[in-house]
């Protein structure tokens, strides 16, 4: 037995901020004291506050260090594992206190969270089924095998009231029911786990910490639905998830919770995963099962859905990873204690990646109906440097966004819907007063332009079209005209593009033009950025009164933009500005400003 | 595996050895005083025989954990065993041999070692 666990995060974020080297140094420091049979290192799944990564907690004490660095671990084992002496400085200042340490779970990034989807992230060592069994994994197959006809098994998805959360929000039950009532020969499921929206990473941090959970749920819908083998799409650029998965895809072979004769039951399952090459289109679910069939990953017009005619022309089930994720749980618990989470149309609850303007970056799970302000003010920790909050963007190019005035709104799909927003997948980017919400479309429209697959035009060419219209409008050029146009163009994509890709890469010109429109006016008639982030619309100036003459930004102009002669006030010559900063940087005297 | 029960005997040899990571009240803890007095009066030996005892037994729902200082060093090492609802007790001048009776009696059994504890050491 082991009496301490140290649990290192070994999720993207984490791992890119060097806890491999950490986890190698804990382990040869435990073994220079000796204490290799007393102390085991566990790499874990990610914990949800990235912003403060590497995160490492030592158990039985339950003490969270954050941003622990490699040179720390030696007083960590030191200090804490050979004599029992918690490392104060590093601890999460959230949990210090003078009595003993303050459980996780009651600091302010924790407590208002509900975690179901992600509740082994963090908790157990992915690459060890017994982890997960230990904290009743596979117990709901094991349930819908041996006591459930598979029509039950759907029932009690369709009660739970799950809806699918890779943004569209369609009831998953009715869903698993449509493949379930096709007869075929060969029937799929496949987990959509191509996650391209910018800023999200949940369906990567429930790959990466909790793997086995979307086998077992995806041999659950096979069990309900027909199905008999099943694929994951998942990115290449996700390699810790891969590995992952496949570690625990061989793990559940062996054991016998995948492959032939599942819990003596009679049912076949097998799983195969595919990996994407990073095109943003392969998350429509049509040319997702394109791509997996070996073809150029291109939508095809729906009906027929896939529950008719999907992967390989047979009737196919597709959920997203979070969706998945929930799946155990409900069978579990049962369907009463997941509705009973969440508001009247959407139950449960729902991961965001929390992202932008915000203290505690990180990924965030919170019962449905909970309000934006909560999740920005007491779970993110706020706007740091004292700025004011802007907007908050949800859905990345598929989605909208919520203005100030919106903020106390309680997040579920049909009230999103309702102020022109989407859930989408669940990136939540926050957004400040030094956002300008036109660059914010233009940053979402370059990104549907250079993934848009062109098969279809009003696609293809309009994404393209509303990009140089925004260009236009940042750059000086634009009209009032324009914005009228914009917004018809932008109707026009949404009604007649092929698949969800086009349908939606309007949205976040047309949120930002219904809550901003006045930033856009801005641009267009006053010729001004007001968060002054617009580069063509900003001039730079020397205050002739703060301005000592000292000479210091002229022989910085890159350009030789600026004149002037020693102790006099200099001036900038506009027209050979390239506005690059580097004067205002380097001025003592604050006397060069931009408007 | 083929059965239910195959999977919950699977579950619970697993989860008995993740209890250390088990943060709820529900759990027996042995708290063993491993300041620089309770080491050097030999507090590493008994916090092995405990995890050792314990891992024999199968006992599920104890964690063994460190402390510093407890405060009394002339009686180190100091082990106290909380329980949920139980009064706290505390044992002193412990040895490997005491480890193992109190993982007996106390933990196994639900009596604790009188003649051990600190209100024995006083009279």
């Amino acid at each position: 037995m082991y009496r301490s666990h140290v649990l290192v995060c070994g999720g993207t974020g984490c791992t890119s901020s060097n806890s491999p080297k950490i986890i190698e140094t804990f382990e040869a420091q435990i073994k220079e004291k000796g204490l290799e049979d007393e102390v085991k290192v566990i790499r874990t799944g990610c914990f949800g506050l990235c912003a403060l990564g590497p995160v490492v907690v030592v158990y039985p004490e339950g003490c969270f260090y954050s941003e622990v660095k490699v040179e720390d671990v030696p007083e960590i084992v030191e200090e804490h594992l050979l004599k029992g002496r918690i490392v104060q400085r590093l601890l999460y200042d959230e949990t210090k206190s003078t009595e003993e340490v303050k459980p996780l779970k009651e600091t302010d990034f924790y407590k208002k969270q509900k975690r179901v989807a992600l509740r082994n992230c963090g908790v157990i060592n992915p690459e060890d089924i017994n982890e997960y069994i230990a904290y009743d994994g596979y117990q709901a197959l094991a349930k819908c095998l041996t006591e459930l006809k598979p029509e039950e098994v759907i029932q009690i998805v369709k009660d739970s009231g799950l809806r699918g959360r890779g943004g569209g929000g369609f009831p998953t039950g009715l869903k698993w029911s449509f493949t379930a009532a096709n007869k075929a020969d060969q029937k799929y499921v496949v987990c959509n786990a191509d996650e391209g929206d910018p800023g999200a990473f949940m369906d990567r941090s429930v790959l990466e910490g909790d793997p086995h959970c979307i086998i077992e749920a995806m041999t659950i819908c096979g069990y309900a639905t027909g199905a008999t083998e099943g694929y994951i799409y998942v990115r290449a650029e996700y390699p810790i998830a891969v590995k992952r998965l496949e570690i625990a895809i061989a793990q559940a072979k062996e054991l016998g919770l995948l492959g032939k004769d599942i819990f003596g039951s009679g049912f076949d399952f097998d799983l195969h995963i595919k990996l994407g090459a990073g095109a943003f289109v392969c998350g429509e679910e049509t040319a997702l099962m394109t791509s997996i069939e070996g073809n150029r990953g291109e939508p095809r017009p729906r009906p027929p859905y896939p529950a008719v005619k999907g992967l390989f022309g047979k009737p196919t089930t597709e959920n997203n990873v979070e969706t998945f994720a929930n799946i155990p749980t409900i069978i579990r618990e049962g369907a009463a204690y997941f509705a009973s989470m969440g508001t009247e149309k959407s139950k449960g609850t729902k991961v965001f990646a929390l992202g932008g303007k915000i203290k505690n970056t990180g990924l965030v799970e919170i019962p449905m109906g909970t309000t934006l302000r909560e999740i920005i003010e007491e779970i993110g920790g706020g706007i740091p440097n004292g700025k004011k909050f802007k907007a908050a963007q949800t859905g990345g190019p598929s989605g909208g966004c919520i203005p100030m005035s919106l903020i106390d709104t309680p997040i579920d799909y049909d009230n999103l819907t309702a102020i022109g927003c989407m859930m989408g997948s669940g990136g939540l980017i926050v957004m400040d007063e030094d956002n300008c919400m036109v660059d914010i479309a233009k940053f979402f429209l370059n990104f549907t332009v250079d993934e848009s697959c062109g098969k279809c035009t009003p696609c293809r060419v309009g994404t393209r079209r509303l990009l140089e219209m925004l260009d236009k409008i940042t750059s000086g050029n634009g009209t009032l005209e324009d914005l009228d146009k914009l917004e018809e163009l932008c109707y026009y994509i949404k009604e007649n593009s092929l698949c969800g890709l086009g349908q939606t890469a309007p949205n976040p010109v047309l949120a930002t033009l219904k809550f901003f429109r006045d930033e856009y006016v801005a641009h267009v008639v006053d010729k001004k950025c007001p968060a002054g982030v617009c580069k063509d619309l900003l001039q730079y100036k020397i205050i002739a009164d703060k301005c000592k003459g000292c000479t210091a930004c002229a022989r910085k102009c890159p350009v030789g933009a600026i004149s002037g002669t020693v102790k006099n006030p200099h001036t900038i010559d506009t027209s050979k500005c390239i506005k690059c900063g580097a004067c205002i940087e380097t001025c003592k005297f604050g006397a060069i400003v931009k408007e | 595996m083929k059965t239910l029960e195959e999977l919950m005997a699977l579950r619970d040899a697993a989860k008995a050895k993740m209890t250390a990571r088990d943060d709820s009240t529900a759990l027996t803890r042995v708290v063993v005083g491993m300041a620089t007095c309770g080491i050097a009066a030999g507090a590493r030996p008994v916090l092995n025989k405990f995890t050792e005892e314990i891992e024999k037994r199968n006992l599920t729902g104890v964690t063994v954990a460190q402390t510093g200082c407890i405060g009394m060093c002339q009686y180190e090492p100091i082990v106290e065993v909380t329980a949920p609802g139980k009064e706290k007790v505390t044992y002193v001048l412990m040895t490997p041999e005491k480890a193992a009776k109190v993982v007996v009696d106390h933990l196994v059994n639900g009596n604790p070692v009188v003649e051990y504890t600190v209100g024995a050491l006083k009279k």
